[in-house]
């Protein structure tokens, strides 16, 4: 059932107004069961298995278990993800093991400033967006 | 449950953006900055949150667009070379060339938000193919997210509202309406202008998958449709409607193919050991010039596997054992090997790890390693999305020192609705702009959209205060529908009085996926079978108004589906219009064929009140219930994609051909 929820983990969120991974799904798939104080997948045949809820549960909580119709059972992809990187483990069927870790960012979270440190400011009758053309690396934007 | 237990509430704001993806990010970073400049105020409005939503919300792998000005290593004029061969000419040169021209700076801006770019020992970036870049792209959504929402500022973004319907004033739009899918609130966003940019059109044709898996489109399922809808609705011209994306992939998880073909150089082979690229290379003749163009277009190297797989070829695999072993060994001694082997292992898993992690699982659930074993291969169901390697979307004004007269009637990216811009997937016939393309599209339209206030100074519209209660009772009548109905049998999804959202879903896509050219019946159609389609489009659509929902979530599925409906009818009634590319025979793939010469441009009528266009093309208007939906009467234009054409120049030679149809 692509992303599910383990119940023993699941705390809820602690009851706060949004419960991350139901802020996060980009399908509006995931929601909170009031009474259990457990999140579920309401609609597993419309996840797009993209992890973001996986990624961003606080207590790791939700796993996916690949699409039934076509994906033998027994295979696990579990992220890890922090600041910075995003390690993964991959359990083969077969019970082999990979193991990735890759960046993820460069600069610190939520600092990306929109100019990007440029800082010209071309006319709003040419063609040169806000940091054009210094962020082309050019002395111009070409025009034919 | 009626619609007044829902509160009413306004927003009015200068600049509206619809959408929170590449393109929405694009132009909400840009026009941030005039509208600061001017006094303006920009407001963006998302279904999902924008750190994860669209097409990226998983990741990517690569920045397909990149074109290296700075160093000199392509000039604008390959890039265009390159989208119009590699779409058969289907192009608009001018807005091709736009994006291209700015999409480098947006990459450089990523590179300084924190977008991993990957760099080789002289600090290059690290091509995938001559325009794709490799990144580390798992929070690339993310950063970009950042850089906009910071730019615009919280107070000004909505996230979790679903934007359902278009505000008219004559032929200017005003903004739109819509609703949260977490509080009883209807919005209504009062807008001088607005961007269109809410991403492609999935699951208007059926899956490939049967159950569970349907919601692994290779396009992500919450693209529903809503820029074809919104622009369509608002009387917006459409181009490229005939035209769909049937990419091919690794089979059913849809795995990223990019990677294997460009870095790593792999063959795909059939169930014989052939390769259909040697095998069937006198079929591309026919297809000339763009047959004979290296590399050869997307859509033909995909016509040539499909017609191995028509002869009962299959499958069809993807060498990936033996593409591995030749990088490996070219790399020098054993220790070597083995080095390179390992980073390649490491390559080949990110790939699938940033941008499609059902692969990974399908890969480990059946115990692949690609330095192994091949992997099959397939044609996906076909989508409709303009930024990638489809065309289909609204026509809009070229750039004022690129475009020729006739494509120029406004600021850049502004539809034939006054105030009503489109970008990314929302705006056809610019292909193969991809994620960064889009974002610097967005970046384009942003700016051309602030322009657009400053100069132009539109006046605030005229709103209608019955028709939007009206519109509100038409956009929650689901829940009403269910509501008052659903006791009435003693198993609420199985109900005479109403039609359940994915109920109707899955008749739509069975519609499609057997009438117009889907998966099932091998990508082909016919004219009697696209005939039979309107027909029971047509039924549908009567059934849409008995939509039934049981809660808001369900209710947005409602709407979902009606977006698609509409993109489908716009297909279907291009296919039939298009009699010149309807073929040599049913046979032929429709994705392969629909790209011929010429970019066709429909006006597509709907009962929205006065809707004039610009004059380019008549929008007729529907006058009673019994006309179609939508009416494709179109231009077929082909100026700007003269095949022939050596040098490029965009310019005053369109356009050659005018026909007119009815
Ligand atoms: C699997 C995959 C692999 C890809 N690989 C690459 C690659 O390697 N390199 C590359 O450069 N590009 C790649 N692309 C393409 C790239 O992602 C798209 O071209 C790009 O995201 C299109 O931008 P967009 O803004 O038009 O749409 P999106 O980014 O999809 O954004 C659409 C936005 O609209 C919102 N929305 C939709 N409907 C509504 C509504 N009714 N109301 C309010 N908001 C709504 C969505 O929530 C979303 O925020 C890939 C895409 C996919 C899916
Ligand atoms: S994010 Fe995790 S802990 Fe929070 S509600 Fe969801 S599954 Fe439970
Ligand atoms: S995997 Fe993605 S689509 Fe599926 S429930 Fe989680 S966040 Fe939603």
């Amino acid at each position: 059932m692509p992303s599910f929820v383990i119940p023993s983990k699941c705390d809820g969120c602690k009851a706060l107004d949004k419960t991350a991974c139901q802020y996060i799904c980009p399908n509006d798939l995931m929601v909170l069961d009031k009474d259990k104080m457990k999140a579920y997948n309401r609609d597993p045949w419309q996840c797009w298995e993209c992890y973001n809820c996986v990624k961003i549960c606080p207590t790791q909580a939700v796993d996916v278990r690949g699409y039934a119709d076509f994906v033998p059972m027994g295979a696990s992809v579990v992220p890890l993800r922090s600041t910075d990187s995003i390690m993964w483990t991959i359990t083969f069927r077969n019970g082999s093991i990979k193991r990735f870790k890759f960046p993820t960012r460069t600069t610190p979270e939520g600092t990306a400033e929109p100019a990007g440190g440029w800082a010209n400011k071309p006319s709003l009758d040419s063609e040169a967006l806000f940091t054009e053309p210094e962020s082309l690396g050019l002395s111009a934007v070409w025009t034919k | 449950m009626d619609h007044k237990d829902f509160e009413t509430v306004e927003v009015e704001t200068d600049l509206l953006i619809l959408g929170g993806g590449m393109a929405a990010c694009g132009a909400a970073v840009e026009a941030a900055f005039w509208a600061r400049e001017n006094g303006l105020k920009v407001t963006v409005v998302d279904k999902a949150a924008m750190d994860r939503s669209g097409a990226v919300a998983m990741g990517l792998s690569a920045l397909n667009q990149y074109v290296g000005l700075k160093d000199g290593e392509n000039t604008i004029h390959d890039y265009v070379n390159y989208v119009r061969n590699d779409l058969m000419g289907v192009t608009r040169e001018d807005l091709v060339a736009n994006i291209a021209r700015h999409v480098d700076s947006t990459v450089h801006l990523y590179e300084k938000w924190g977008l991993p770019i990957w760099k080789d020992a002289d600090g290059k970036y690290v091509h995938e193919g001559r325009w794709q870049l490799m990144i580390n792209g798992e929070s690339y959504k993310v950063v970009v997210a950042e850089a906009a929402k910071n730019a615009v500022g919280k107070e000004n973004i909505y996230e979790r509202v679903f934007i359902t319907e278009p505000l008219m004033d004559g032929d200017r739009c005003i903004g739109a309406v819509g609703f949260s899918v977490r509080e009883n609130k209807f919005y209504v966003f009062k807008a001088r202008a607005t961007i269109c940019a809410m991403g492609g059109a999935v699951g208007v044709f059926k899956p490939r998958s049967t159950g569970e898996g349907s919601g692994r489109a290779w396009y992500p399922p919450f693209n529903s449709g809503a820029s074809a809808y919104f622009t369509l609705k608002a009387g917006a011209e459409m181009t490229c409607q005939e035209v769909r994306f049937i990419p091919v992939r690794f089979k059913d998880a849809y795995g990223p193919v990019g990677a294997w073909f460009l870095l790593f150089k792999s063959r795909a082979t059939n169930g014989l050991g052939e390769n259909y690229m040697e095998t069937r290379a006198p079929v591309l003749e026919q297809y000339a010039p763009y047959g004979k163009v290296k590399p050869v277009p997307a859509n033909l190297r995909n016509y040539l596997m499909m017609l191995d797989v028509m002869e009962g070829k299959g499958p069809i695999f993807m060498r990936t054992e033996e593409a591995i072993k030749k990088i490996a060994s070219s790399a020098g001694d054993e220790k070597a090997a083995k080095k390179k082997l390992k980073e390649l292992e490491t390559e080949a898993w990110e790939d699938f790890l940033d941008m499609t992690i059902s692969q990974a699982i399908l890969w480990a659930a059946t115990n692949v390693s690609p330095e192994e074993k091949s992997s099959e291969i397939a044609a996906a169901e076909p989508y409709f999305i303009g930024s990638h390697s489809g065309a289909s979307g609204a026509w809009v004004s070229g750039p004022k020192d690129l475009a020729p007269a006739e494509y120029c009637w406004g600021e850049a990216n502004m539809t034939t609705v006054k105030g009503l811009f489109a970008a990314g997937d929302a705006s056809g016939a610019s292909s193969h702009k991809f994620s960064s393309g889009s974002h610097a599209e967005g970046r384009i339209t942003g700016k051309a959209a602030i322009k657009y206030l400053v100069k132009e100074k539109p006046a605030k519209g005229k709103y209608d205060a019955g028709k939007i209660e009206a519109l509100k009772a038409r956009i929650y009548q689901p829940l009403k529908t269910f509501a008052e109905n659903s006791d009435k049998t003693t198993q609420p999804d199985v109900n005479p009085n109403y039609l359940l959202p994915n109920m109707f879903q899955m008749r739509l896509q069975k519609l499609m996926d057997e009438y117009a050219g889907g998966v099932s019946a091998q990508f082909t159609t016919s004219k009697p079978l696209l005939e039979k389609g309107l027909e029971l489009l047509k039924l549908l659509k009567e059934d849409s108004e008995k939509l039934g929902a049981e809660s808001l979530h369900r209710l947005m599925r409602c709407w979902e589906s009606v977006h698609r409906m509409y993109q489908a009818e716009a297909h279907v009634r291009s296919v039939l219009f298009r009699e010149e590319s309807r073929w040599v025979g049913a046979a032929h793939p429709v994705g392969v064929l629909q790209r011929r010469l010429s970019l066709l441009s429909q006006g597509m009528g709907l009962d929205v009140g006065e809707v004039s266009g610009s004059g380019l093309v008549p929008v007729p208007r529907r006058r009673s219930q019994d006309e179609p939906l939508v009416a494709a009467r179109g231009l077929v234009r082909d100026g700007m994609s003269r095949p022939d054409r050596r040098e490029w120049g965009v310019g005053p030679t369109a356009p050659a051909s005018d026909k007119r149809r009815s």
